[in-house]
């Protein structure tokens, strides 16, 4: 019976197409990971200028412009090497998307700078006031998934190196860019908050 | 069915029979490593009975209890973690497996999808939702350590601040709780994604988004709100995580943080749930309604939209749950009227359920029992849900026994009596046998008589202020009579669960033959055997209106003229 095909007689329509699933699902994920990161980030606003005791912001924060501008301009290498995939330029595509990545670890590397100054000269860790407790759990986060971009990205570098990548794999290789795109546009929205209200 | 169309050259499937599976270890093997939805969706509905039994469990322990005033049956620290464990076993444990088992089972049939969009995801979704529950569990034995005898969390299944705290709650019972949440959490997250990228991407020809199953566009819109509101509990979590562990200030009001902030990211979780928890009953109702009315569902669109409606207030209206916290009066106005607001696309639901009855040829079989017994049971709940969004009511009752009234009303009254009714209709399908129809009365009656003997009852103590989570009462109280009544009624829904899993076994081996379609319906999966073969449809199906089937069997007067 399962062999039965159900195929009506009747006018059939238009040609058929449906989104590609990667990219949905990639959509799904960003909008999941926005709930939760907006949570942490209601959290940091509510708890601005609550802490009891210091140290505060406006003592030990200082604004990270080297760090975000390699970080955002990374959205703007991924996506020449995006171009390139697209046209089967595989050299290319390598290079930028190798500048992606060094601009990455750039990123992490100041975070982690930031982070050996405040805990080790200013003695700020994450129990030491509430400050603490929301600047390192947001920016952690957000550091959280860099790495977890990182990954990603070195995976797709190592596989390009070995000569595996063509331009068949753009679509994947898109779906990939999108959440890099996601993890850049939430430090917009954490550096506005961090280091611009909070501070 | 079209059974004159048989055989077609070309369509019949070639493939050699494979041999026999014989051997647990091969059967057990086959089991843990498929992807298959069909088998993932089996998984998660015996997963979610199993933990139906073990939360109904200690639910009739907490009635025992409860049933006579001064009782001691069991002392109050192990009374708190019963029923901690009761209400986060029902919610994490049996209800969200249970509504995924149905998507993940339905919905590429009922779409003609050779499988999820992700099946591997699938298989892990599944496997971290039951390490997340068997997690959780085994804080029983690990709570404080297996030689300080380990004990169950015991914060309540909402685990308000600071009682959460290491001072309130030393040991790792909470820590079980919060870390095996955030586990199935991860597994419901991947499965939403599954679901809605299954829905966009995987239809097959001629399955445009107005002319899929009403049960699909229900699941679609419960899985894209699994991701906005089960990740505000997963970000919750880890702060809480990052509070017991790292001595974080998030909910530690010593240090400025504020015990209200988690009451707030748990509602944002908690009050959308419940829809996500009930709008997969309504999708059972969606399919079952019509095809015992003989009638198509009466409203499509309004359906549609009423759903997605509901979703998009549900988002507006957890601080309902925190009238007596103390919110600014605005705010008050705010959540009563928006909670109100859910009551207009409910209603639609409601009325359109009726319209579909209303004149058809009403046949009623176990599913439609139970659909009967959910649209009276809904309404109630509906109601004492609107009573109690009016904020002054609420501050007098608040916390009390209305309250566990209204949302067991919700929860069994309408979500578990549906997945009843769906087990009842979908278990040919899946087994190829019907279940006894004659214990499948049994069942029904029972567990409704035992439902109104228990619940109806229950507001009572509520409005004559018996609070809930208490250990026990004075004899005075005048609350003794009414709990014992709840009590019988909650041992005689524990009777007809157990019919029901009885049945259940019994016909699965002994059972009538059901054929592909017992019940004459008209969506997709009833075109595949039953149980449907690994690989659905040996041809893709290709669909011209919302009935399918309908235009198979009747080519003289078919759908999509209509349409």
């Amino acid at each position: 019976m399962s062999a039965v095909p159900i195929i009506p007689d009747a006018p059939q329509e238009q040609p058929w197409h449906l989104p590609s699933r990667g990219r949905v699902a990639m959509y799904c994920l960003i909008l999941g990971e926005s709930a939760i990161f907006i949570i942490f980030v209601v959290a940091y606003v509510f708890y601005i200028g609550k802490s009891l005791t210091g140290p505060t912001p406006q003592q030990v924060l200082e604004i990270p412009i080297f760090n975000s501008i390699c970080l955002f301009s990374s959205s703007v290498t991924i996506m020449l090497a995006e171009r390139h995939i697209e046209h089967n330029r595989i050299k290319q595509f390598g290079l930028w998307w190798a500048a992606t990545i060094v601009l990455g670890l750039i990123f992490l590397i100041g975070t982690g700078a930031e982070w050996y100054k405040l805990i080790y000269k200013d003695g700020l860790t994450i129990s030491t006031n509430l400050f603490g407790t929301t600047f390192y759990s947001l920016v952690g986060l957000h550091a959280s998934h860099v790495i977890v971009g990182l990954i990603g990205l070195s995976l797709v570098l190592a596989f390009t190196i070995t000569g595996h990548v063509n331009e068949k794999h753009s679509e994947r290789i898109q779906i990939l860019a999108l959440y890099w795109h996601f993890v850049d546009a939430i430090w917009v929205v954490v550096f506005t908050v961090v280091y611009i209200l909070g501070r | 069915m079209a059974d004159q169309a048989l055989p077609i050259r070309g369509t019949l499937d070639l493939t050699p029979a494979q041999s026999k599976r014989d051997g647990m270890l091969e059967i057990l093997h086959d089991w843990i490593t498929t992807v298959d939805h069909k088998k993932l969706g089996i998984l998660y509905i015996l997963y979610a009975i199993l933990f139906l039994l073990v939360g109904g469990a200690e639910a009739l322990f907490i009635r025992i209890q409860l049933a006579f005033p001064n009782n001691h049956f069991m002392s109050p620290q192990v009374y708190n973690r019963f029923f901690t464990m009761h209400g986060t076993t029902m919610v994490f444990l049996m209800g969200m497996p249970a509504i995924f088992g149905f998507a993940n089972y339905l919905v590429p049939l009922m779409i003609g999808a050779r499988d999820m969009a992700f099946p591997r995801l699938n298989a892990f979704s599944f496997w971290m939702t039951a390490f997340g529950g068997l997690f959780i569990y085994y804080s029983f034995l690990g709570g404080s350590g297996l030689y300080g005898v380990g004990n169950a969390p015991d914060v309540g299944w909402f685990a308000y601040a600071p009682l959460t705290a290491r001072a309130f709650s030393p040991g790792n019972a909470t820590d079980y709780w919060a870390v095996g949440l955030i586990a199935s959490g991860f597994g419901t997250i991947g499965s939403g994604i599954n679901i809605v990228a299954t829905i966009f991407s995987m239809r097959c020809k001629g399955m445009t988004l107005m002319r899929m199953p009403l049960f699909v566009w229900l699941n679609l819109t419960v899985s894209a709100l699994v991701l906005i509101t089960i990740t505000p509990l997963t970000a919750a979590q880890i702060m809480l995580c990052i509070d017991r562990y790292l001595g974080g200030h998030f909910f530690d009001t010593q240090a400025g943080g504020s015990a209200v902030v988690w009451m707030h990211f748990f509602w944002i979780f908690g009050h959308p749930e419940v829809y996500v928890l009930v709008l997969p009953a309504f999708a059972i109702a969606n399919e079952i309604i019509p095809v015992f009315s003989r009638k198509a569902i009466f409203g499509y669109p309004a359906m549609v939209t009423a759903s997605v409606g509901i979703a998009f207030i549900s988002l507006s209206v957890w601080a309902h749950h925190m009238f007596t916290v103390g919110m600014t009066s605005a705010s008050n106005a705010f959540f009563t009227l928006s909670t109100m607001l859910v009551g207009i696309p409910t209603g639609i639901k409601i009325f359109n359920w009726l319209a579909t009855m209303w004149g058809g040829k009403i046949r009623f079989a176990t599913p439609m029992l139970f659909m009967t017994a959910f649209l009276f049971q809904f309404l109630i709940a509906g109601l004492t849900g609107i009573m109690l969004s009016v904020s002054p009511w609420d501050w007098q009752l608040h916390n009390s026994y209305f309250v566990v009234a209204h949302f067991h009303y919700v929860l069994v009254g309408a979500i578990l009596t549906a997945i009843f009714g769906g087990l009842y209709f979908w278990f040919p399908k899946v087994t190829g046998r019907m279940m006894d129809e004659r214990l499948g009365k049994i069942n029904f009656w029972l567990f409704l008589i035992g439902f109104h003997l228990t619940f109806d009852v229950m507001h009572i103590p509520g409005i004559l202020g018996m609070p809930r989570s208490i250990y026990t009462y004075e004899a005075n109280r005048g609350w003794g009579t009414l709990n014992l009544i709840v009590s019988i009624g909650a041992a005689i829904q524990g009777i007809a669960v157990l019919i029901f899993a009885y049945n259940m076994v019994i016909s699965l081996f002994k059972g009538e033959k059901a054929g592909n379609d017992p019940w004459d319906a008209w969506t997709l999966e009833w075109a595949c055997s039953s149980p449907p073969p690994s690989y659905n449809f040996a041809t893709e199906p290709v669909v011209i209106s919302r009935r399918p089937l309908w235009d198979l069997k009747h080519p003289e007067d078919p759908d999509w003229k209509y349409e």
